[in-house]
């Protein structure tokens, strides 16, 4: 009896190793270790052993009992193992297959690039004010230092809408500092883009509406060193850390002294190229301490407020930002191009 | 403004600076350079060469074979094709390896098998032209050995024509024994008359010993082409052009051309802001380049002899009529005038500031302009009748021919010069051909005036003449400048000794323009600048743009009339204090939080919403065309049509300010359709304008959102619209259908109501208005009121506790008139429904077969829960009882079977 639990143990060692699914396993089971299985069987012979055989006979069969589940544990944990593999396997996808998309839309290329500045002016304090294109002449260009008889005025310049001159599609968004002056309280701190109008035919750099961006500080006590600061931060935040700025001389009816800004043409590095022109700056705004006559004409008394004030064509930065080489691109919205952004 | 470097040294010495480094400090102390040219750079290895031998190349009919000395050991061969050059000329080399304008190379090459060293020269080639040498101007005999026969059968003159046969009439053929130089453009020449031997002196550049000419017995001369009537490709090569034959003093075997011709020279273009119409000549910028440099700063005061006989005041008067428009007028006269060319400085130096040479009086006063920037002009004496000068306005029907040969008609605003009868210039802009200086003028008046700036601009502007003249005028010019300019433009007729400077000076100058005098302010221009600048810096930079301090009152130059105010003073302290020294600090005020308002905030909101739902932005003009209102369908008495014009719009499709943005959307959706571009979803927060009554107007702004494409239908836009309106927070939104409105198709169309306001309305676009765009497909739009969608929204939403007990669904299908609304029934449920009533989804419309024709089936899915306990089986039945119920008594809906 001995040597059949052991040649049993032996035989089903051997086959369950060998067994390949799981279900054959199930029946290796039944087969040896089921109550009509081989063991059984075995055991059935136990009466006839000698009181003295039966409990060693009994632990041996035991033995081959739990070491029998335990490989048949073994070896289903194996093949499980085996079988989710495999369905892992089977389940397996072709990941360079599109995916399935949801169509978002894309924001204007031109007022991304507006919200990127209007969020860098609300991050130093500024407020955005709300703008008005149709605006009086007086607004536009007389309170501005800009009198009658300014080439600026001229009705081969300028969109107007009464006979008298006195009422026009704004010219610039500087409208916005008389407005500024005159609705909100001290000290001021304002950012106002918008459209603005000026009678130039469409072309690959022209357009008769395009954007400007205007922003206005007054405040007790604010110098020239406060406008480059500020500009400085701003053009930081667009052009990246580092960019180099330098400041020029320039003429603007309302304010004194002007400057424009330039930014180091960041293709050159200053060495001057075609980007630049070859001068090796580009210029990126207007701006200047708003001038006393102006603040005057705002209600504001110079003696005890300065200001500054900077100008700039959004188009301009939209287009250099995004290498678009034509204008017209712009106003066009073609999909094909707004979705690039 | 474009500036000669060499020139500029006259009064600022600033040669060694390089051109960079001039630009630069000249850009960052406010005259701003755009380019820098170094005239000669196109041009390298051109030398001046002497010709020492000249043969006809064996190999051709046409080409000379010449040696030439460059100033090296041995000579050049240079073969060429031209056939003005002579032995002993000065030419222009171009050796091989060497660079001409236009990017040209020339290396060693064979021409018709022999080699040549490098090419002469043409003026063109050189990039000049006659007008800068105008003795360079070729002027060809007819030789009748290069005649070629336009019929070869029927030739004019015989191929074996000799000395003495006859051409026609009295001219005969001649044949050149022998040609020696005379002078500039002069030979004396041999010719062989086949009998007898003549010599004459003529101008003609293209003899050489062995030519045939046409030779004139009784007038004793030689026969251009002109002369023979015939034509140029008769005589292909006896062509008005030709090598350059340089007649310079400075010329010198060996030596560069550049400086020869005036192209060693550096010019400099400035952008000049309006502000410094003084900065618009060399003396305004050598002012701010002394100073930009700290160099010293060389002026003049012209001398003039004035020894020509008698007095301005026995020959002129001037009167001006206009003293607002005139406010000084200056003239001084010139008699024995010997108009001719101007010797090469001056003509450099007016090329080198891009204009061009004509005559000497006309360069002296063109000359004048750049030196002085005060315009000039020199009248013809002789034809100003009556010897008067009045500045007045044109007369009604005047008219005058510029000197630009176009016909004028003046309108009643221009400012004229003119005498007793007529107009003889355009003040300030140009002058009349009827006085125009002509080869023999003989009395010349000079003008040196200064006229309104805008009265000038807007003449140029009518007449379509903008002159360099008139865009200095235009930015209003220093009245004190016209006396400088006069004196100047005399004393180079002196220098020039073309013409004899009479004595006296009319000088009209009604009301003498006041000085600007100043404090000076160290302590506010510092505060202004956020900067600590010394008086004394501040007094030397004044002092160095020749501002006059005495004491602390600064006088103002009379050029600087953009200086009034201390601020103006500020900017010329900082700008050569340097705008790049001002340090950069912020100014010490309280900080304040800056922030978007809540429409604001809304319109980010709802932009963010469009383009989540996958729209695009578009961006589209606020002006329209008129005809866009016919299209979109508006009726004639339409409101909308009310637009603000523009009273001198670009174009009628730009003329109005919109009214509605639903033009705008369709352009755009019908351009995408047009280029085919599939499922296109569009939005824009565009302004509308209408008229207010301040004269200025209300800008309402609309969100439009616009798509086409597959699987789009009416309930995709009503989609977006209930999307955007939940993203508000608003819940109360009622949809009316629109069968009014005439842009939308009538049945699928509807307006949205939040309360009492009209949010707008949206719908798929009328197919009659889609045909206005020639577009077969189907188009959908939505116009909604910023303003009433941002009235509406919601405020901060209230937590409500999530449910406990479960819910149970109840669907309920039922058969009412096809006419009835889905909202409508939906609202009798929720009514009915009570407090267990959660949700009723509708999940299906029929119409159809199993169906009568004017019946519909509607399905709802009703979600019943209580808050309290689980929801019994009989509760619920109660619920679908009662809903049934009001379904059935409203709107006679019956359960489907």
């Amino acid at each position: 009896m001995k040597e059949q639990l052991k040649n049993l143990q032996e035989t089903a060692t051997k086959i369950i190793c060998s067994a390949s699914s799981i279900d054959e396993l199930e029946a290796l089971r039944i087969q040896y270790l089921g109550k009509k299985g081989e063991l059984t069987a075995i055991l059935k012979q136990m009466g006839k052993l000698s009181a003295e055989e039966r409990p060693q006979m009994g632990q041996l069969a035991n033995q081959l009992r739990s070491s029998l589940e335990k490989l048949l544990e073994e070896k289903n944990e194996e093949l499980s193992k085996a079988l989710l593999e495999m369905k892992l396997q089977e389940e397996s996808v072709d990941v360079t297959i599109p995916g399935k998309k949801v169509a978002i839309g894309h924001k204007h290329p031109m007022y991304n690039v507006l919200d990127q500045i209007k969020d860098i002016f609300i991050g130093m304090g500024f407020d955005i004010l709300d703008d008005q294109e149709i605006e009086f002449s007086d607004y536009n260009f007389t309170k501005l230092n800009t009198p009658d008889g300014h080439p600026a005025r001229e009705w081969s310049d300028t969109f107007y809408l009464t006979e008298d001159s006195s009422i026009l599609l704004r010219t610039q968004t500087s409208n916005m500092q008389i407005r500024a002056m005159e609705e909100k309280e001290l000290p001021i701190r304002i950012l106002a883009p918008g459209r603005v109008y000026r009678k130039d035919e469409v072309d690959a750099t022209h357009s008769p509406m395009f954007h400007q961006i205007e922003g206005m500080v007054i405040d007790k006590g604010v110098t020239m060193g406060d406008l480059k600061a500020t500009l400085n931060l701003v053009v930081q935040q667009i052009y990246g850390e580092g960019t180099v700025t330098r400041f020029r001389p320039h003429h603007f009816p309302f304010t004194e002294p002007s400057c424009e800004m330039d930014i180091q043409c960041h293709k050159c590095g200053g060495k001057g190229c075609p980007t630049c022109k070859g001068e090796g700056w580009i210029e990126i705004l207007g701006a200047g301490m708003v001038h006393p006559e102006v603040l005057k004409n705002g209600g504001i008394d110079p003696d005890v407020y300065s200001g500054w004030a900077f100008g700039m064509g959004l188009e301009r930065l939209a287009l250099g930002e995004y290498k678009i080489n034509d204008l017209r691109l712009i106003f066009e919205n073609d999909v094909r191009f707004l979705e690039q952004f | 403004m474009i500036l000669s470097r060499n020139w500029l040294n006259e009064y600022v010495d600033v040669s060694d600076i390089s051109d960079r480094d001039f630009a630069e400090g000249m850009t960052i102390s406010g005259s701003k350079v755009e380019i820098t040219e170094d005239l000669g750079a196109e041009i390298t290895k051109v030398v001046i060469g002497r010709v020492l031998t000249m043969e006809k190349h064996p190999n051709s009919d046409h080409m000379y074979i010449t040696t030439i000395d460059v100033g090296e050991e041995a000579p050049a061969t240079v073969v060429t094709g031209a056939w003005n050059v002579h032995v002993g000329d000065l030419v222009p080399v171009a050796l091989p390896g060497c660079m001409l304008p236009g990017d040209k190379k020339i290396e060693r090459s064979k021409l018709r098998g022999v080699e040549s060293d490098g090419m002469l020269c043409s003026l063109a080639e050189l990039n000049i032209d006659t007008h800068d040498f105008p003795y360079a101007e070729i002027k060809p005999a007819a030789l009748l050995n290069n005649y070629k026969p336009i019929d070869p059968e029927k030739p004019s003159i015989s191929p074996d024509i000799k000395a003495g046969d006859k051409v026609f009439g009295n001219v005969i053929c001649a044949s050149v024994q022998s040609v020696a130089n005379a002078g500039i453009n002069l030979w004396t020449v041999n010719l062989d008359l086949g009998s007898t031997q003549k010599e004459l002196t003529c101008d003609y550049q293209n003899l050489h010993e062995g030519d045939l000419v046409a030779y004139d017995t009784a007038k004793n001369i030689i026969l251009g082409l002109e002369d023979l009537r015939a034509e140029q490709r008769e005589f292909p090569n006896c062509i008005p052009d030709g090598i350059f034959i340089i007649h310079e003093e400075d010329a010198e075997v060996g030596k560069d051309i550049r400086p020869v011709i005036g192209k060693d020279d550096h010019v400099v273009e400035f952008e000049i802001t309006p502000n410094r119409p003084d900065c618009l000549c060399m003396i305004g910028l050598a002012r701010e380049a002394s100073a930009t440099f700290n160099r010293e700063l060389k002026l003049h005061t012209p001398e003039i002899k004035a020894e020509a006989e008698g007095k301005i005041e026995d020959y002129a008067s001037i009167i001006i009529d206009e003293p607002d428009l005139c406010k000084r007028y200056t003239g001084r006269m010139v008699r024995n005038v010997k108009i001719g060319p101007s010797p090469k400085w001056l003509r450099e130096r007016i090329r080198a500031c891009g204009m061009r040479p004509i005559n000497n009086i006309v360069d002296i006063t063109n000359y004048v302009m750049m030196e002085y920037g005060q315009p000039m002009h020199a009248f013809d004496f002789s034809c100003v009748k009556d010897g008067e000068v009045h500045i007045r306005l044109a007369r009604e029907g005047e008219t005058v021919t510029t000197l630009d040969g176009n016909d004028r008609e003046l309108t009643t605003n221009m400012l004229c010069i003119c005498d007793t009868e007529k107009p003889v210039a355009v003040a300030g802009v140009m002058g009349g051909a009827n006085s125009e200086i002509v080869g023999d003028t003989a009395m010349v008046l000079f003008e040196s005036a200064n006229f309104d700036g805008t009265s000038v601009r807007r003449t140029a502007t009518a007449l379509g003449m903008r002159t360099d003249a008139s865009a200095r005028y235009e930015k209003g010019l220093d009245p004190e400048n016209t006396l400088k300019g006069v004196q100047r433009a005399c004393e180079l007729v002196e220098l020039l000794g073309c013409g004899e400077v009479m004595d006296g000076i009319i000088d009209v100058y009604p009301n003498p323009q006041e000085e600007t005098t100043l404090p000076l302010e160290p302590d506010k221009i510092n505060q202004l600048l956020g900067t600590d600048i010394d008086e004394g810096t501040m007094r030397k930079i004044l002092e160095s743009l020749d501002f006059k301090l005495d004491g602390n009152i600064i006088h103002v130059p009379s050029w600087r009339s953009d200086v009034g105010h201390y601020s103006d003073i500020a900017e010329e302290v900082a700008r050569f204090y340097g705008y790049n020294e001002i340090p950069t600090k912020f100014s010490t005020g309280n900080t304040r939080c800056g922030r978007y308002t809540e429409i604001q905030q809304a319109r980010r909101l709802a932009g963010a919403v469009c383009r989540n739902l996958g729209m695009n932005e578009i961006i589209t003009y606020s002006f329209i065309s008129p005809s866009y209102y016919d299209k979109i369908g508006l009726p004639a008495d339409s409101p909308l049509r009310d637009s603000i014009r523009i009273l001198n719009p670009l174009g009628e499709d730009t003329s109005i300010m919109r009214t509605t943005v639903l033009p705008s959307m369709l352009e755009i959706l019908s351009r995408n359709y047009n280029y085919r571009n599939k499922d296109v979803r569009l939005y824009e927060l565009g302004r509308t304008y209408f008229k207010r009554e301040d004269g200025l107007a209300n800008e309402p702004e609309i969100l439009c959102m616009g798509t086409y494409g597959d699987d789009t239908d009416f309930f995709t836009i009503k989609g977006w619209v209930e999307t955007l309106l939940d993203s508000f927070g608003i819940r109360n939104a009622k949809y009316v259908k629109d069968s009014e409105n005439p842009s939308y198709h009538p049945g699928r169309c509807a307006k949205v109501y939040l309360g009492e306001d009209c949010l707008g309305t949206f719908g798929q676009i009328d197919p009659r208005v889609m045909a206005n765009y020639g577009i077969d497909s189907e188009f959908y739009c939505a116009e909604l009121s910023f303003q009433v969608l941002f009235d509406h929204q919601g405020g901060l939403p209230v937590y409500a506790p999530l449910p406990r007990f479960p819910s149970t669904t109840r669907d309920i299908a039922v058969v009412c008139d096809k006419t009835i609304p889905v909202g409508d029934l939906k609202e009798t449920i929720l009514a009915a429904g009570g407090e267990y009533l959660k949700e009723c989804n509708l999940f299906d419309v029929y119409t159809g077969s199993h169906m009568d024709a004017d019946k519909k089936s509607v399905a709802f899915s009703l979600v019943m829960r209580s808050d309290t306990q689980t929801l019994t089986d009989t509760e619920a039945d109660e619920v679908f009882q009662s809903v049934l119920q009001a379904l059935k008594e409203k709107h006679g809906a019956v359960i489907r079977s």
